[in-house]
């Protein structure tokens, strides 16, 4: 192992004398000694109670599965060969307290009262599931689009051997409820819409870059599809999803980016629509009062014994609503002063006078 | 390369990758993209297969240069070379074809050795011609490991010569004061009697890497039983939820859940494979070839006086260096420098030796008045030379003794150039000290001395030699002066010679053995000198009866003790020497402080017990303390079974002198042996043959499961080195043999106290802090995904991305705690010597043990819970700051991972004690590396080059921005940490380890430098009387006189001994000392026709048993 040097002479063969070849490079030799140790817990219990935000946003939850007049739609769901129909159904509840826009500058009119459709017990992140799809195709690649990557498997072609557009069985599993959201006013007034945006619900990346719509030429969106086939449970093709606004169509709509991007989690919320606050009562948030929300029920849950909910929400600065981190925060910080106790204790009768470092 | 591949894929390791790769192919399995193993198994193989090119190479760079020598051919040896196969001489410089050679490399033995060739062979001379047209025949027996006996014939021109050991140099052999000589090569390579007793080479591997071996077949079985638990939950949740939901995915072909659990299994085999983590073997390689860089390169470990350098031959074994608990050493060469030196003398009750000026400094005496003199010998007394240049007659009489009273032999090739050949170095030293201060011995023969006194040249006839053996431990001789005076000058053991003198010198005899115990005291070899003037008349008497006796046929050795018992008596006391067998340097400080750190010293030679004692207690070993000294002594194995039966509870010292014996006997007896050597605090064996020196080793090894390392120097040592452990080579001097067996190598027997207490122990805390957080690291990393099973119904998906699951074991990882493997230290060197109790926890296998990797898995189990848990509670019912999901898959494997190399990378922190710049720069390089590489994984460009194998676009910019995010990091960091600061700092506090405590003790001294260890000389206040040693069994003494002793049919050519060629009885020396005895019976006892010698009594009882 010894290096061939280009020394010579009588200590040709004597190693250099360098910090790191003779191991004596400066170090830090960090300890856990009580100067160190128990500041440290005693700063680290006030320091957690300091992160755990009280603020914690306002929610609402409406399971609308059976609910209202929902119930024979939930029904009518269950038999396969009524899945084409339409059924509408209505759910009325009862916001006790507003949701009050309280940070955000007004004039931006988008408001932070979010809304979102909540699925329990739907697994989206089974391997074999998240696996079904294939960016190519979604990228806008289109030799992707007329040859999918088997990795959408078993939802490549339909029956008549076309390719799927999207392909795949996240794509094709999309949830398709639509609801309309209107408010009944304090007491009994005639009902008034609550303005939905239902778009810029999804990531910039998403939206951007990560899905595209295949381009050839001049030709429109509908023509690029040509030659491939919708998924199987979807009831229009995909570059017809949104009619209000032909730039929401194809790979790029919302609802589907939205979608496409898997929960990790078999109970899990999506957005779907944002308050727009531009005319009164919405100005500053949704008032108290009655509302309803009317369902187009057409994503059938009651074969995995799924829940689905509309989920109302504002957001803080750290994020949306969360039960947990403020919980956790106040409990680790109980924690670390407790620790900290037993630790000085511990230190005082035993470690102080440094009678247990004697040899 | 193909064949390397396929040799690599024979390590069970590489063949489970191989298999994992397999399992990737079937998609239907496949949990994991193919990059995920690939990668690491391509990086893996490339590593190896190079590390094993430069094995290779290496190894090629060493091959011997005597490879070529093959049997039958002639080779011409010079003085001083190393004798590389086994010969038949043929022919030499010498007179009468004579040979010396020293045997140390084979036997230890430190005297010179006479062979002798054929004189049929010998009057070829150094004719070449002559030599090559040699044509004889040799008929011998088949190669074999008995170092003491040959037996063949030759065949020359029609007659028949017999061989035997005298005839033949043994490889490992060097030739001495011979110019030159010829050998017919007999056996060559492995075939020869010193590689016949090297003993088997076997692979090493180290008490962690068995260790390794039994824990990973446990994971192993861990792996499967999680697989299994999984895929029974996969089979359930594929029965109630899984068919429900075939709406969504429908399931394969109309596969049943069972079939799915079955694909499961295999499925989860690839993603928890992380358990068994291949990086762990390169990993375990580097740091193992960087420590041993280390050796190399310790300055410290250098020895400047013949450039060697330290040298780690090995590179798979350092930790083990770390749990040594029995050294086994070699004396001769290995404890001692194979040098005497005349160091002090007492002369007529006046101490000389010991004299330091008022700097405390020793002045060196100049001998320069005397043309003859030897430059090497240093004396640093001045006043003894003023003795002898005032011509104080005792003083000359003292050196008068020492110039006639030997068996030494002078050579002059050029005039005022002596050359001494003495049989033992003892006799060198005291006859060159007399030299130097003016007693010059100048020549012999058989019947005179010459000497030169003080310029004058005389010359004393040699009456009579009253040689030396083991039981009278004294020799005499009895000169007449060239005035005719007749003296008997005497030198031995001082209990002996003190049973002789003459009532008067009593005084004389109580100053002197003041001197004697100080000078045994401080471990010299002591001789007492006395003579007496003998009456004309009663010698002439004493002479006819002496050579009656020496010619009658029955009894003589008996009638010839006592008739030297007769004329050695009433003696005059002149006093007397002290030579040191001159130790390494540090060796009794390097024996203190390795017994301080609880590792037993056995010493192991195949010297004489005398000079193995004294050695013992010069260098430490013994001390006075010891007060039960316990010589097992027994010649056969029935008086050795008793010995060691009677010996109820021997604690002290013992030195089997004859542990032949202990193999001789059964091995219940060998038990007893270890077990009675094991109660003692230091154990010398003498007369141990190389083998048996293994057999030693083996039976420690064997019985007490301890971790055994050999040290030497010679060929004898090679089969000890091979056994042991770890083998350690002393080099720089002649022989190579045991360098070349070794595992680590280097120039100095202290610097056994720094590869031990710094690198072994550095080495075995690196590796054992290494292999805790590795497997740490990759438990908890693992854990996370079987936490996450029973969210995603058992379907074998992963937690993170699988460009982290890649890199995190090759990238995100590996330095940081690379760098702590190969950076770290508790406290520094100088520490590690201050504390050598430091070493005591790697004996005792306390940092990594079955226990320790328990302890880390529940750690790894309780970090992956919360490692999974919270991101889990704290995302999956949120969103972002402005509504977005973040609850998504991606996000989640994104915010998982994040927690995961946080917390480890801090677990490190709290890990590592010895924080460089280096490491540093790797701890923070890694987390600045996992973002670089995570956020260009999941930028614009690598997506669109690419759409399905980077799918992560974007997750890093759309959720590391969020505090809620952030805010989960730390509260899982926070959480990891909190009960490893709580335990450690608890422990430290309640039950200190010998660690804390040192590294507490550093931090009190802020200093970073203790000081130095000390470098005194130790000195004891002796009580021994005798330091009594003689490094030869028997004095040459019948080959120096007359030809009584002659044994040989006359030799045609003879014509004397030496240059001055006066004589007319030729005599040949009968070489019994020659002969390599490991018996170490008295060589002047009568031997029995049939000699069974050890080996062959080890032989024939052990072989049925086989």
């Amino acid at each position: 192992m010894g290096e061939a040097k280009g020394k010579s002479g009588p200590s040709a063969r004597r190693p250099d004398n360098s910090a790191f070849k003779q191991q004596r490079l400066p170090a830090w030799s960090p300890m856990l000694t009580a100067n160190t140790v128990l500041p440290f817990f005693y700063f680290m219990g006030p320091f957690c109670v300091l992160l755990s935000p009280f603020d914690s946003p306002l929610s609402f939850q409406l399971d609308y599965t059976k609910a209202g007049s929902c119930d024979e739609c939930f029904e009518m769901r269950k038999n396969v060969s009524k899945a084409a129909l339409n059924c509408f159904c209505k759910v009325e509840f009862r916001i006790e307290k507003a949701f009050k826009v309280t940070n955000a500058p007004l004039k931006q009119l988008r408001g932070d009262v979010f809304f979102y459709y909540g699925l329990q017990n739907f697994h989206q992140n089974l391997r074999r599931y998240m696996d079904s799809r294939d960016d190519g195709q979604m990228v806008g690649r289109t030799t992707n689009l007329k040859n999918p990557s088997t990795y959408c498997e078993p939802f490549i072609k339909d029956q008549k051997g076309l390719p799927i557009a999207p392909c795949g069985a996240v794509a094709n599993s999309v949830f398709n409820d639509s609801f309309t959201l209107s408010y009944h006013g304090g007491s009994s007034g005639p009902a008034v819409p609550v303005p939905l945006l239902r778009q810029g619900i999804t990531w910039y990346t998403d939206k951007n870059i990560k899905y595209r719509n295949p381009k050839d030429g001049n030709m429109t969106l509908a023509q690029v599809f040509q030659g491939t086939a919708q998924p199987r449970y979807w009831q229009k093709p995909a570059y017809e999803l949104d009619p209000r606004d032909p730039a929401n169509n194809g790979f790029i709509n919302d609802d589907l980016i939205v979608w496409m991007r898997e929960a990790a989690f078999p109970n899990f919320k999506k957005l779907y629509g944002v308050l727009y606050r531009a005319k009164k009562p919405f100005i500053k948030g949704l008032p108290a009062g009655n509302y309803s929300v009317d369902v187009s029920y057409n994503f059938p849950v009651q074969h995995f014994r799924g829940r689905k909910q509309v989920v109302l929400t504002t957001v803080t600065w750290f994020g949306g609503q969360n039960h947990f981190l403020p919980i956790a925060y106040l409990i680790t910080s109980c924690l670390t002063l407790l620790v900290a106790v037993v630790l000085t204790v511990a230190w005082c009768k035993f470690g102080k006078n440094g009678r247990n470092m004697e040899e | 390369m193909p064949l390397n591949l396929f040799e690599q894929f024979q390590r069970i390791a590489n063949a489970y990758f191989l298999f994992l790769l397999v399992l990737q192919v079937i998609p239907q399995i496949s949990s994991l993209s193919w990059f995920t193993t690939v990668v690491p198994l391509v990086l893996v193989l490339t590593v190896t297969a190079a590390k094993d090119a430069t094995d290779d190479i290496v190894s090629k760079l060493r091959g011997e240069k005597w490879m070529n020598v093959q049997v039958g051919d002639i080779i011409k040896l010079e003085n001083n070379q190393f004798v590389t196969a086994d010969l038949m001489l043929l022919s030499s410089s010498e007179p009468l074809n004579l040979v010396y050679i020293e045997t140390a490399e084979l036997d230890g033995e430190t005297n010179l050795k006479v062979r002798q060739a054929l004189t049929v062979t010998g009057d070829l001379g150094e004719d070449v011609e002559k030599l090559a047209d040699f044509n004889g025949e040799v008929r011998c027996e088949p190669p074999n490991n008995r170092l003491d006996r040959f037996m063949g014939t030759l065949t020359y021109a029609g007659q028949k010569y017999p061989l035997d050991n005298e005839k033949v140099l043994l490889r490992g052999c060097t030739l001495r004061n011979t110019q030159w000589c010829f050998g017919l090569v007999l056996f060559g390579g492995p075939e020869t009697k010193l590689m016949q007793n090297c003993g088997k080479t076997t692979f090493k591997r180290t008490s962690i890497d068995r260790l390794m071996n039994v824990l990973v077949l446990c994971i192993f079985g861990f792996l499967a039983f999680m697989c299994t638990v999984l895929a029974i939950g996969n089979c359930f949740w594929e029965l109630n939820e899984g068919s429900n939901f075939t709406a969504f995915l429908p399931r394969q072909d109309g596969n049943e859940a069972t079939f799915s659990a079955f694909l499961a299994f295999w499925s989860y085999v690839i993603i928890l494979n992380t358990v068994v983590p291949i990086s762990l073997y390169v990993s375990v390689e580097i740091i193992r070839l960087g420590n041993s860089f280390y050796i190399d390169w310790d300055g410290k470990m250098y020895h400047a006086a013949n450039d060697t350098p330290a040298e780690a031959r090995t590179t798979t074994l350092n930790e083990e260096l770390g749990q040594i608990q029995y050294v086994f050493s070699d004396k001769t060469g290995t404890l001692t420098q194979n040098i005497m030196t005349f160091n002090k003398c007492s002369v007529n009750g006046k101490s000389y030796g010991d004299v330091f000026d008022s700097t405390g400094q020793r002045l060196e005496v100049d001998f320069s008045f005397n043309s003859l003199a030897d430059p090497r010998f240093v004396f640093h007394d001045h006043s003894l030379v003023e003795a002898v240049k005032l011509e104080n007659p005792e003083v000359h009489a003292f050196f008068r003794l020492l110039a006639l009273c030997h068996t030494v032999m002078a050579e002059e090739k050029r005039e005022g150039e002596l050359f001494y050949l003495a049989q033992s170095p003892d006799e060198g030293a005291l006859v060159t000290a007399a030299r130097n201060f003016g007693f010059v011995f100048r020549s012999r023969t058989p019947d005179s001395v010459s000497i030169v006194e003080m310029g004058r040249q005389r010359s004393y006839e040699l009456l009579a030699i009253l040689d030396f053996n083991n039981v009278r431990k004294r020799m005499s001789v009895i000169v007449r002066s060239p005035e005719g005076k007749l003296s008997l000058y005497c030198k031995g053991a001082d209990t002996i010679i003190y049973e002789r003198l003459h009532r008067s010198c009593s005084k004389l005899m109580d100053v002197t053995t003041e001197h004697l115990n100080e000078f045994a005291g401080e471990g010299l070899r002591t001789l007492a000198l006395a003579y007496k003037d003998l009456d004309e008349e009663y010698f002439n008497g004493w002479k006819r009866r002496h050579h009656e006796v020496s010619t009658s046929l029955d009894g003589r050795e008996g009638k010839l003790d006592e008739l030297y018992e007769e004329i050695e008596k009433d003696l005059l006391l002149l006093g007397a020497t002290a030579v040191e067998d001159k130790l390494q340097d540090g060796v009794p400080q390097t024996i203190e402080l390795l017994s301080k750190a609880h590792i037993k010293i056995w010493v192991l030679t195949g010297d004489k017990q005398e000079t193995a004692e004294n050695i013992g207690y010069s260098c430490n070993l013994l001390r006075e303390e010891m007060n039960e000294v316990f010589v097992v002594s027994g010649n056969s194995p029935e008086d050795v079974r008793q010995e060691l039966r009677s010996e109820v509870s021997p604690i002290g010292k013992c030195f089997p002198s004859h542990p032949i014996h202990f193999f001789v006997l059964i091995r219940g007896s060998e038990l007893a042996f270890l077990r009675l050597a094991c109660l003692c605090k230091a154990v010398i064996c003498c007369r141990v043959t190389p083998l048996q020196k293994a057999q030693v080793v083996e039976l420690v090894k064997k019985h007490k499961q301890a971790v055994t390392l050999a040290i030497g120097d010679g060929a004898n040592d090679v089969s000890m080195i091979k056994a042991a452990h770890i083998g350690v080579g002393i080099s720089g001097q002649e022989g190579m043999q045991a360098v070349l067996s070794s595992d680590y190598s280097f120039a100095q027997f202290r610097f056994l106290q720094r590869l031990l207490l710094v690198h072994g122990r550095w080495s075995y805390l690196r590796m054992c802090k290494f292999l805790r957080y590795f497997f740490y690291k990759n438990f908890t990393f693992t854990f996370v995904h079987f936490w996450y099973a029973f969210f995603c119904g058992f379907s074998a998906q992963t937690v993170y991305d699988e460009w982290f699951i890649t890199l995190y074991n090759l990238v995100y990882t590996a330095l940081p705690v690379l760098g702590m493997s190969l950076f770290d230290q508790d406290v520094n060197d100088a520490w590690s010597f201050q504390h050598p109790q430091l070493y005591v926890p790697g004996q005792l296998n306390l940092y990594f043990s079955k226990k320790a990797f328990f302890k880390c898995a529940l750690h790894s189990c309780y970090s992956s819970l919360v490692l999974f848990f919270i991101p889990y509670a704290a995302v999956h019912d949120t969103v972002r700051d402005d509504g977005k999901d973040v609850a998504d898959y991606q996000s989640f494997a994104l915010l998982t991972q994040t927690c995961l190399l946080f917390a480890v990378t801090i677990q490190l922190g709290f890990e590592m004690s010895y924080w460089t710049a280096v490491n540093t720069f790797f701890v923070l390089g890694s987390l600045a590396m996992y973002f670089a590489v995570t956020f260009t994984m999941y930028s614009d460009g690598m997506f669109l080059t690419l759409p399905s194998a980077f799918p992560f676009i974007g997750t890093g910019r759309n959720s590391l921005n969020q505090p809620n995010i952030w805010l989960t990091i730390l509260l899982t960091s926070i959480l990891c940490v909190l009960p490893v600061v709580t335990y450690r700092f608890l422990f430290i506090q309640l039950c200190p380890t010998i660690n804390d405590k040192v590294m507490f003790k550093v931090r009190q001294a802020k200093a970073t430098p203790p000081p130095p260890p000390r470098r005194t000389r130790i000195r004891r206040t002796s009580s021994r009387r005798s330091g009594y040693a003689f490094s030869h069994a028997q004095g040459y003494g019948d080959l120096v006189t007359s030809g009584r002793f002659l044994r040989r049919p006359a030799l045609p050519r003879s014509s004397g001994f030496s240059h001055a060629g006066r004589t007319t009885t030729s005599f040949s020396p009968m070489g019994r000392s020659a002969g390599y005895s490991p018996t170490g019976r008295p060589q002047n006892a009568k031997v029995s026709d049939v000699e069974v010698t050890s080996l062959q009594m080890y032989k024939t009882i052990r072989d049925p048993a086989l």
